[in-house]
């Protein structure tokens, strides 16, 4: 392919075009949030004030809300890690019958609609009789944050060569030894990276939440509730404009960390 | 115990030394370490709990006392085949279908772009300007659109500026695709739909495309062909893996998705809204797991056809 082809206009102009309409309406959020307008949406803003962020830092609601969901979020990513770790690895090391049935397994909480997970692990907690709790929720994240943990791992694994691994147990060390000096240096940057999306995508999540939560609020939740039956319009400004800053830095973090790679990460979300 | 390779080292000390020892000598044992802990998880909460849902969908509710009759019977797939119920799995997949195709027409120039011209720094700002949207909070999406397309908002202010307001309401005033403002008619729900899903589109696309060799185009051109015709003839065919693997997310996402018709769009009901009305206020678990399996025998009919392309090649 030659690079100093020039793009014919009209391309440039349509591929323009997708991406304003990609990303201006999330520049709006940012102005909204500081609109001095409390009642409606109205366009443009009669005035601008920071008057909100004071208003919405005092709200013990939201602040339990963030707690809960970010509490969720490191757990259900330190579960995923351990298990999406163990299975790339063991996909990836060895030919075994029921291989493909195992990577199909792990894709499936993605690949289904999330009504569908997310009805499916409450029909089983009915049926089981288990009472919703922080545990609830925590499980069903964790249950499809291991995918993005996974996809990192793999494709980290494959190009990682097992002859380091040979290497490392002909010069004497064992098992652990081999995991620890050689392995997991390998693999960090790709399981951070992993990491960070899995608690990203969890942090987010409310499809599944919806189901699993009974009466407990993450911060998608609250914003639901705002969404359906707005009340306080301001607040909910500042928490959007604050939520997609917060998801920006884990989502940079991650392309930096696998940038040089074959496999970016989160390009599967 | 006495296997050669104690002829070479010495037996390992210690709990942890003899445990790496047997690892080794056992392969077996340890993919089996490995694998136990997240097949069991998966399979036993994961497709336990499909399994569960599966089961409940065979299951009926008494009509009288509102209580689940754990019995065996097809009833509540009758229920589910009745006209009003039939009339909200074809409006769910009308929508997942329009969305999809929209997807592919507003993705592919960006995909195109961005495999075919973009270099260095244009490349990586490309990615993180796709990357961003998708990975941006799903809600606070939606929310920017309810801005977007308040009565008093953003759209109808620019229709006014511009003297189209007009226009905006002879396009309300259609059948079917319109209503009484954009933000309770199907084109809203279209719209949002389109925005959300759209970066899933993007990136299969763009990626089917980069395995597009460049010289073929060139050759294409040299024999004489238009760009249309090359774009017909060559890059569609070849970059098809790609606009299916794309397909499968967006007519997923599109067919679960109860939330974006709960907020903008009209009070007709989707699949999504179904199935949680009917677990929710109506306690009727029978029907919203039956109601359920349709997406799910949906996609898997989708997956198989997307299969027997290649299109997994391309994800």
């Amino acid at each position: 392919m030659r690079s100093d082809q020039r793009a014919p206009l009209t391309l440039k102009i349509a591929a323009g075009a997708g991406l304003l309409f990609l990303h201006l309406p999330i520049l709006l959020i940012f102005v909204y949030a500081f609109t001095t307008e409390e009642r409606s949406y109205q366009w443009p803003p009669p005035g601008f004030t920071t008057k909100w962020l004071a208003v919405t830092w005092n709200r013990p609601d939201i602040w339990d809300a963030l707690g809960l969901s970010v509490r969720v979020a490191s757990i259900s990513t330190l579960i995923a890690l351990l298990l999406g770790t163990l299975c790339a690895a063991a996909v990836s090391r060895s030919r075994f019958f029921g291989r493909e049935a195992i990577s199909l397994m792990v894709i499936l909480p993605i690949a289904l609609p999330g009504i569908v997970t997310g009805i499916a692990l409450r029909s089983a907690f009915n049926l089981s009789d288990i009472p919703f709790s922080t545990w609830t929720i925590i499980l069903g994240h964790a249950t499809f944050c291991v995918v993005v943990v996974y996809n990192n791992a793999v494709a980290r694994f494959r190009r990682s060569s097992a002859s380091l691994i040979e290497a490392s147990m002909d010069l004497g060390a064992d098992g652990f030894q081999t995991l620890r000096y050689v392995i997991m240096p390998n693999i960090a940057t790709a399981l951070l990276a992993g990491g960070m999306l899995a608690f990203a995508l969890s942090f987010d999540e409310v499809i599944v939440t919806t189901f699993t939560a009974g009466q407990q609020q993450t911060l998608p939740i609250w914003m639901l509730e705002e969404l359906v039956r707005p009340r306080q319009r301001p607040v909910t400004n500042v928490v959007a404009m604050v939520v997609v800053l917060v998801t920006f830095l884990p989502i940079l973090g991650a392309f930096y960390l696998t940038r040089d790679t074959d496999q970016i990460a989160g390009s599967g979300k | 115990m006495n296997s050669p390779q104690l002829a070479i080292l010495p037996e390992r000390r210690g709990l942890l030394g003899r445990l790496a020892d047997s690892l080794w000598r056992h392969p077996r044992l340890l993919l089996l370490l490995m694998l136990a802990p997240p097949v069991l998880w998966l399979g036993v909460i994961y497709l336990g709990s499909l399994v569960a849902l599966l089961v409940q969908s065979f299951f009926s509710i008494d009509e009288f006392s509102g209580l689940i009759n754990y019995e065996f019977t097809l009833k509540t797939y009758r229920e589910l085949l009745i006209p009003a119920n039939l009339d909200i799995i074809v409006r769910t997949v009308s929508m997942a279908a329009a969305v999809t195709l929209a997807a592919v027409i507003v993705a592919f120039p960006i995909a195109f772009y961005a495999a075919r011209y973009a270099r260095g720094k244009w490349k990586a700002a490309f990615y993180i300007g796709i990357m961003l949207p998708l990975w941006s909070s799903y809600l606070v999406k939606i929310y920017a659109w309810k801005l977007v397309l308040a009565r008093e908002g953003i759209l109808n202010w620019l229709f006014a500026k511009l003297h189209l307001t007009w226009l905006l309401d002879a396009y309300l005033s259609l059948p079917l695709i319109g209503g009484n403002s954009l933000s309770v008619s199907y084109t809203g729900t279209f719209l949002v739909f389109l925005y959300v899903w759209l970066p899933f589109m993007i990136l299969p696309l763009q990626a089917s495309l980069e395995r597009v060799p460049g010289n073929l185009l060139e050759a294409s051109a040299d024999l004489g062909g238009s760009p249309g015709q090359t774009f017909r003839h060559v890059i569609l065919p070849l970059a098809l893996p790609g606009v299916i693997a794309g397909s499968i997310f967006t007519f997923s996402l599109t067919l679960g998705d109860y939330i974006i018709p709960q907020i903008i769009g009209s009070s007709r009901l989707f699949i999504g809204q179904a199935v949680y009305s009917h677990q929710g206020t109506a306690g009727n678990i029978p029907l919203a797991a039956a109601f359920a399996v349709v997406p799910i025998v949906i996609m898997g009919f989708y997956l198989w056809m997307a299969k027997r392309a290649g299109a997994f090649d391309a994800l």
